[in-house]
């Protein structure tokens, strides 16, 4: 039997040494000055258990880690492999999730519905980023980018011209289209990092300008008193504005704020739920072959007739619509938005999700939003942590499913035999 | 006498300083199968790619079927009717063998988009016939059990017979083939022998080969072209090719 007392006491050291500083001391407000002041005693010990037991681990690495391959592995992933391969059970899983998604809102509370909310957005963002990374296999850097350009499409028309928003969505959705169209048009020859990096750039671009033309988009300041969706005309407030009319007086009940709150998650329901079938669709279709075709071999494509930048653009501006929907959503659910919302980060969780959800398949996706959202909104209380808690994450997927919680098969056209 | 479909005069294809093909010329007639074949690195699929657009040939002319081609995008000379397969086997791996031959189809389908999200009565028709027809020429190749394979788990031959009917069901005028027979043991290439020849015979295919077997060169060859060092060295047919002394010394090396 092998000991490995050199990496253990090395990762030992590294433990002590990064619990130590973490953990260990705490910067104090004591009157006006900051005092360091050291952790309590049983932080103390915790750190040093968590220390002795890093040693051990090991020290004795070998040994321990046949013992457990005799506990049997979770089967969660193998079940959840066969889940998505069986039809009947897929199909019954999408009922369930569209069930278990509309009961919520009527059990949940105002927070967790307002959460709910910003989850089924990343979805619809993680769907529509699935289509250029997943399917078409372009590596897209600044999808965020769109999502502005959606966002703030609604948000102007509806300051300079008083746009409603079931306009403002339609006119998002088409704005974003004509920015993936224009920007992927040139970009589109490029390959995988190039394109990755030019993407980048371009999401850059987008923020960038957003920040700087004060004249248009209130710059840094950003535009507020964004309307919200109505119902048919009928407004979520407790006093409706001049000609229309307000939810409770129509159907003469009492004035809940919470009404707004639900009507927006039921609305976003709806969204994603459109995607969600709009993608089942495509990936049926000849173009959605055409995406997969082209994935896997861009030269055959060429030698069959098949015009690379016209495939791989439908792909990108597909995508970069559905980014714009949720972007006129995303405007008008928060009523302000401001260059800030739109960062690289928020680029690189949309990709984190598609990546973590198992590229190209749609229930991972919307799993992995799930995931991705709610997570750090329970680790709140780790506060600064929290990103290391999301690396942790990301480190262990990739060590224990690298192919994504739900690696995608599309579904192929079967002859029948 | 029956029109040329293919007619290439002087072409070059220069990289740098090399000169890679230098003024080869060549003519293929309707229902004709033609072959290019010289030495390892004479430049024949060289002479491929520019025929089929995948290089922008430096000088020459190349007619299809009345048209001059030379500088299109590759994608567009395919769609005229000149489709090519590859030296190495170039299938979509993942995807299942009938979907191959579907996403071949894709100029012939239905493509808007909501045609597809609404199914409507032409684009399912269109899909119908798409699949019909993929399923001939699956019955054509002997690959209709194994249809709802991944192409990438059928075996070598398999994979190159799909890759012919993968072209075939794009509606060719012009067949190019890189090496059909290529890593085929005897029967197989027998059985390509015999494709080739129903192709030209059932389909009124012209066809343009690269071959290193001379067995099935001299064959099925109406017309051989013989390339060396990038430069046409003899043509005729396979008769006078064969007893060509400067072909031997090309081949054999001087005695």
């Amino acid at each position: 039997m092998r000991l490995y007392f050199k990496s253990a006491i090395f990762s030992a050291i590294i433990v002590l040494v990064l619990s130590a500083i973490l953990l260990g001391v705490r910067l104090t407000q004591v009157g006006t000055a900051l005092t360091l002041v050291g952790a309590e005693a049983d932080v103390l010990w915790k750190i040093f258990a968590a220390t002795a037991l890093i040693f051990v681990y090991n020290l004795w690495r070998d040994p321990i880690e046949r013992f457990l391959g005799y506990i049997p592995t979770p089967s969660l992933s193998v079940g959840l492999r066969n889940l998505s391969q069986t039809q009947v059970v897929q199909r019954l899983l999408w009922c369930f999730l569209i069930a278990t998604a509309l009961i919520f809102p009527f059990l949940g509370s105002r927070s967790q519905i307002d959460l709910a909310t910003l989850v089924l957005i990343y979805v619809m963002l993680g769907l529509g980023l699935n289509i250029v990374v997943g399917l078409a296999g372009l590596l897209d850097l600044g999808y965020v980018g769109f999502y502005a350009v959606g966002a703030y499409t609604y948000a102007m028309l509806a300051m300079y011209f008083g746009v409603g928003f079931w306009t403002g969505l339609i006119a998002a959705g088409v704005m974003a289209a004509f920015f993936g169209f224009i920007l992927g048009f040139p970009v589109l020859r490029l390959r995988g990092d190039y394109l990755a990096i030019v993407t980048l750039g371009f999401g850059e671009i987008i923020r960038i300008m957003l920040n700087n033309l004060t004249a248009l988009t209130g710059g840094p300041r950003g535009i507020g008193n964004i309307p919200k969706p109505t119902l048919f005309n009928l407004e979520f407030s407790r006093r409706a504005s001049e000609g229309s009319q307000s939810f409770h007086e129509y159907f003469g009940i009492a004035f809940n704020s919470n009404h707004r709150v639900i009507f927006l998650y039921l609305l976003a329901l709806v969204l994603v739920l459109i995607t969600v079938f709009v993608i089942n669709r495509l990936i049926r279709m000849p173009i959605g072959r055409a995406w997969e075709a082209m994935r896997e071999d861009e030269i055959a494509c060429r030698a069959l007739g098949m015009n690379p930048t016209q495939i791989k653009l439908s792909a990108f501006t597909i995508g970069a619509t559905f980014a714009g929907f949720a972007g006129s959503f995303f405007a008008a659910r928060q009523g302000f938005i401001s260059p800030e919302s739109f960062t690289f980060i928020e680029s690189a969780i949309i990709l984190a999700i598609v990546v973590l959800g198992g590229m190209g398949s749609q229930i991972g996706v919307i799993l992995a939003a799930i995931v991705m959202t709610v997570l750090p909104e329970m680790a709140r209380e780790f506060n600064e942590y929290r990103m290391l808690l999301f690396g942790l994450m990301m480190v262990l997927m990739m060590i224990w499913r690298p192919q994504g919680l739900l690696p995608m098969k599309r579904p192929h056209l079967e002859l029948p035999q | 006498m029956s029109k040329h479909i293919l007619e290439v005069s002087d072409l070059s294809m220069r990289f740098g300083g090399l000169l890679a093909v230098n003024g080869v010329g060549l003519r293929i007639k309707e229902r004709q199968i033609v072959s290019m074949i010289g030495p390892n690195g004479a430049g024949k699929t060289t002479v491929f790619n520019c025929l089929t657009g995948f290089y922008q040939p430096s000088a020459g002319k190349i007619i299809f079927a009345g048209e001059e081609i030379q500088g299109l995008p590759g994608y567009k000379i395919a769609r005229k009717g000149m489709v090519r397969t590859f030296q190495h086997v170039r299938l979509f791996k993942e995807m299942s063998v009938l979907e191959n031959l579907l996403v071949a189809q894709h100029q012939h389908l239905n493509n808007s988009l909501l045609a597809g999200l609404f199914k409507t009565r032409s684009y399912r028709k269109a899909e119908q016939a798409a699949l019909e027809h993929a399923v001939y020429w699956l019955k054509k190749v002997r690959l209709l059990d194994d249809a709802n394979r991944e192409a990438g788990t059928l075996a070598y031959g398999q994979q190159r017979r799909l890759e012919i009917a993968r072209c075939m069901v794009t509606r060719p005028s012009l067949l190019m083939l890189d090496e059909p027979a290529a890593g085929l043991n005897p029967s197989e290439t027998d059985q390509l022998k015999q494709l080739i020849r129903d192709l030209r015979n059932e389909h009124g295919l012209s066809v343009l080969l690269i071959e290193h077997d001379m067995q099935l060169v001299m064959d099925i060859s109406d017309h051989i072209v013989v390339i060396n060092q990038g430069t046409p060295l003899a043509s005729g047919t396979p008769e006078q090719v064969r007893h060509n002394p400067a072909v031997i010394k090309a081949y054999l090396g001087e005695d």
